[in-house]
């Protein structure tokens, strides 16, 4: 392990990003909706946020817009295929097709064992009864009917301004209006658009976590780790932020990453890495007993924050 | 080396492949639906649903492993969808639909729909009295580019009430057009302006009423009142119907944002909403076959006597499915 050169603490700049770091949590925490089931447990539902939601409606535009236009070309091939011979049945069908596309895709998929569109489910977002209820059919159907109104009549607006002499004020009065609808999920707490309001929904971001190998797991199977031994003196610098982000940089930083980490703990700690000892083994081994000492303060009582949480 | 395994550790041996296999089922579930299920994953599901909501709380105060946490909550929340989701399958959600419950959300909603009625037909008589009296009237409600105006002779307009060359080709083209028409768009509108007291709703209706009775006038005036109207209703009552029941609809979630009672407004409103979603999606099922109705039945038929057969029997048909009283889950129990 080389010793690279740590500047010193500047202790100002390390309160101002703690407090940042505070203040970013209490916001994370603050879109956590506690629902209790039916078995009294706590689960933590994440509302999503206005930019989520945005994305995956984007998305899910852009998607209608694909298959209405994979329809029509589809439908032209077949007609030109026949010398467009009666290309009006041809479009007619196609006009059909488009119509159930543009009224119900939404509904469609919300309905569905997902409750999300492909634009949601690309952005680990689902629609859910606002308590923690059933959702039902007719709430979905509510909240997206009600979506013609908060988007696509803006949308008809801003196409149709300047239009057969109707007076500009009035356009720029509809503009206005229309604005508060789509930007009313920023101005509630819970981010819901007038859909979710009138059909008591909103929608959660629950992305699908994979269950990954527990870290500590590794350490006590390896020849090194295990002959490395921390002093509760080294174990009582850090807290749980600092154990939380050791474990996200061992699970998916680069390996230059990893070096400056180690180098930066074994400094603060005084430790002196044996010979032959390897950065990820080391770093293993701190996590899994800091982990340790950690969760055992916690069932004691204790929850150490982070480092400067002195008790 | 025994004392280096933690608790949370050895919380987590033991009950990962249980979670595991909760994982799959609802993997399962959520794919292929309950019927991808075996017996054997039923069985199981309840168990293994409330070890992982225990196996939850327990982590969140023993563990501070963040991934195992994270993977508990999403786990757990997917199941709790899945366990406590809406069992009915689309099928027989839509029979459902159709067999009971579209009309007894209409039948429940009597009052809005008579307001709706007579905000529609209220526009319609006040523009029908005005143009009569004054022509000008027209022009107000009205754009220049409809031939059918006061200025079009009697031949010009019963010109446009029959049509002499059919073919398929029209009648599809028309029936493609209709479905796009302006009649959808109003329904849905109806409904989603609803929540500001009604009142944009009443205006819509209002409105539509005046364009259709100004241009009701002309063809008066010019004594085709008989051929119109059946020109008109062999489409027109099961879609001015719709646009009645989307306009009720609208009504019920402004009545129940102004007039809440003892519920908190919220409550009030999503309430209605619920009900009110069943109303609208029925009306853009009925402008749905009045397009068909509006594409083929008026091109192929030319007779004002089976076009007014078609609209009398279709009324008598809505008010039937709608009004007339049925057997209800209730009064079978009894």
């Amino acid at each position: 392990m080389t010793e690279a050169a740590i500047p010193p603490p500047n202790i100002v700049e390390e309160g101002k990003r703690r407090r940042a770091r505070i203040r970013a949590r209490a916001a994370e925490e603050k879109r956590v909706r506690t629902l209790v089931t039916p078995e009294g447990a706590a689960l933590n539902l994440k509302i999503s946020t206005f930019g989520e939601r945005l994305g995956a409606f984007i998305l899910d535009v852009s998607l209608q817009f694909i298959i209405m236009f994979s329809i029509i070309f589809a439908i032209a091939f077949i007609a030109g295929a026949f010398d467009f011979n009666g290309w009006q049945i041809a479009w007619a069908v196609a006009m059909v097709l488009i119509f159930f596309v543009r009224n119900f895709y939404f509904i469609f998929f919300e309905i569905g064992r997902k409750a999300a569109t492909p634009g949601k489910r690309a952005l680990g977002l689902r629609v859910a009864d606002r308590q923690g209820g059933r959702l039902t059919a007719n709430a979905v159907i509510a909240r997206n009917f009600m979506r013609e109104l908060e988007f696509f009549l803006p949308l008809s607006v801003l196409f149709s301004f300047g239009a057969e002499g109707v007076a500009g004020w009035v356009n720029w009065l509809l503009l206005i209006w229309c604005g508060i609808f789509v930007l009313f999920p920023l101005f509630n707490k819970d981010k819901l658009r007038i859909g979710d309001l009138v059909a008591g929904t909103t929608v959660i971001h629950a992305p699908k976590v994979q269950l990954l190998d527990d870290i500590a797991s590794a350490a006590p199977t390896r020849d090194t780790a295990s002959t490395i031994v921390f002093t509760p003196a080294q174990l009582e610098v850090y807290g749980i932020h600092e154990l939380h982000v050791l474990e996200d940089v061992l699970r998916q930083s680069t390996p230059e990453i990893k070096r400056n980490v180690a180098n930066r703990i074994a400094t603060k700690i005084g430790y002196t890495p044996q010979a032959g000892e390897t950065d990820i083994a080391f770093l293993e081994a701190f996590y899994a007993g800091l982990r340790r000492h950690l969760e055992q303060r916690m069932l004691f009582g204790q929850r150490k924050e982070d480092k400067y949480d002195q008790r | 080396m025994s004392d280096r395994v933690m608790k949370s550790y050895r919380f987590r041996e033991e009950r990962e492949a249980d979670w595991k296999q909760l994982e799959q089922i609802i993997q399962r579930a959520e794919s292929r639906g309950v019927g991808g299920l075996s017996d054997q994953d039923m069985e199981r599901l309840p168990g293994l649903y409330r070890q992982a909501v225990s196996s939850l709380s327990v982590a969140r105060t023993i563990s501070l492993d963040q991934n195992v946490v994270a993977y508990l909550e999403t786990l757990c929340a997917r199941a709790y969808f899945f366990v406590y989701g809406t069992r009915s399958r689309m099928g027989e959600r839509i029979a459902q639909f159709f067999a009971r419950d579209w009309a007894t959300a209409v039948s429940a909603a009597r009052g809005p729909t008579l307001l709706a009625f007579l905000c529609l037909f209220g526009g319609a008589l006040l523009a029908f009295f005005l143009t009569l009296n004054d022509n000008e009237w027209y022009w107000t409600f009205h754009g220049g580019w409809d031939s059918r105006n006061p200025n079009a002779t009697y031949d010009e307009l019963r010109a446009t009430l029959y049509e002499t060359d059919r073919n398929i080709v029209d009648m599809l083209g028309a029936f493609a057009a209709q479905l796009f028409s302006h009649n959808s768009g109003i329904a849905i509108f109806a409904f989603a302006l609803g929540f500001a007291f009604g009142i944009p709703t009443a205006v819509l209706l209002i409105y539509n009423g005046v364009y259709l009775g100004s241009f009701y006038a002309v063809f008066w005036q010019k004594g085709l009142a008989y051929e119109l109207t059946g020109w008109l209703l062999i489409h027109g009552v099961t879609e001015l119907f719709a646009v009645i029941l989307a306009g009720a609809a609208g009504f019920m979630i402004g009545g129940a944002v102004a007039f809440p009672g003892r519920k908190p407004r919220m409550q009030s409103m999503r309430e209605a909403g619920e009900k009110a979603a069943m109303v609208i999606i029925g009306a853009v099922v009925m402008l749905f076959i009045a397009a068909l109705l509006e594409g083929f039945g008026r091109q192929l038929i030319n007779s004002d006597t089976v076009r007014y057969t078609i609209a009398g029997s279709s009324l008598i048909f809505w008010l039937g499915y709608f009004y007339l009283p049925r057997r209800t889950v209730g009064d079978r129990r009894d």
